[in-house]
């Protein structure tokens, strides 16, 4: 990674060290949400928000190489597909759309394969949502509108380096 | 009583957000609005929910400051006439006088709209765990009782994200080599 772009060297470090604990909280918040607090969304803000995180640290170069936009555009979609899948397939295996088909034993209850179809739709939102937000933000911090001499507005990627 | 403070704490934020001439500025306030909403998310008893709104919070935050935040615009200048600022205020008035036989009969705050036991709330915390397995009640409800408008919400996302990348998508490969030439140039 080009040391030139993104913030400061005290910055960089702490976001190294800091960065995998962020994705793994983003990733237990997903994976626990129907036990506690949490759930599919925040836990893939959370994820996006390590991915924005880098970019702040490091320029847009080092988590696009980690995550192009065209990656994260399938993953968004896969999301989607699997998330209207289960809705479907609880049509199909049982008797109304997005049915929680699975079996629920009491046994099960409190533990992390339970609840049936929930944590399986909270992973794919999960996954939906931390690509989408990350996508978003891609598009709005890497690309501007500047106004030409004439009047009329112009897209174009933002300079990249140091503000000012 | 604390929640009092924080409401008023909010009222402030917004005030400060609407009327500073900083943009920054006002981003901060909203930002410190939101701050002290999740608070009231967590008085109120509602983890998921403050967990939800602190981090969109900071996500949005940081899109507002780095991504529409530039030199270009930072202070927004010119008052609003005293003409607009008239009528405006006599709009809220007359809305407040027309509205106020309807604010009495709102419910208090904080009291359950529906009661619990007979209706659709209480039937959810006392049915939710033995339908659905799930031991958060709030999860139960978004993906097995009401996973319909959940998938809503997603189709949502999906759509604003597609309309974002269409109105803001890349520039094509050739106008993109025509523009790094322009800056060999220069």
């Amino acid at each position: 990674m080009s040391e030139k772009e993104g913030l400061s060297v005290i910055v960089k470090v702490v976001t190294r060290w800091i960065v995998g604990f962020v994705l793994l909280f983003g990733l237990y918040i997903v994976i626990f949400g129907h036990l506690t607090p949490g759930g599919g969304f925040p836990g893939g803000v959370i994820i996006a928000g390590t991915f924005v995180l880098l970019t702040l640290a490091f320029g847009k170069d080092t988590p696009l190489r980690k995550l192009n936009s065209t990656l994260a555009s399938e993953l968004d979609s896969t999301g989607a597909i699997i998330f209207l899948g289960i809705a479907l397939l609880g049509l199909y295996f049982g008797s109304f759309f997005a049915e929680n088909f699975l079996t629920k034993l009491p046994s099960s209850y409190f533990k992390l394969f339970s609840a049936g179809v929930i944590p399986w739709a909270n992973l794919a939102i999960g996954l939906k949502v931390g690509a989408s937000i990350f996508m978003v933000f891609i598009i709005l911090s890497v690309t501007r509108v500047v106004g030409l001499p004439n009047g009329e507005k112009k897209m174009t990627r933002k300079p990249t380096g140091r503000r000012k | 009583m604390e929640f009092n403070v924080l409401l008023v704490f909010m009222i402030i934020g917004a005030l400060i957000a609407a009327e500073t001439r900083d943009l920054l500025s006002a981003v901060i306030s909203v930002g410190a609005v939101g701050f002290i909403v999740s608070l009231a998310f967590l008085f109120l008893k509602a983890p998921d929910i403050a967990i939800t709104q602190v981090v969109v919070e900071v996500l949005t935050l940081v899109v507002l400051v780095r991504a529409t935040l530039r030199n270009d615009i930072t202070t927004v200048k010119g008052m609003r006439g005293k003409i607009g600022l008239s009528f405006s205020l006599a709009v809220i008035v007359l809305i407040t006088l027309a509205a106020y036989p309807f604010f009495r009969e709102l419910p208090h705050f904080g009291v359950p709209l529906l009661s619990q036991g007979k209706s659709i709330s209480g039937f959810f915390l006392k049915e939710g765990l033995r339908r659905t397995g799930a031991a958060n009640v709030t999860t139960s409800i978004l993906l097995d009782f009401r996973m319909y408008d959940t998938i809503g919400e997603a189709t949502i996302l999906f759509a604003s994200l597609l309309g974002a990348l269409a109105i803001l998508r890349r520039p094509s490969h050739k106008k993109r080599g025509a523009r790094d030439k322009e800056e060999r140039i220069k």
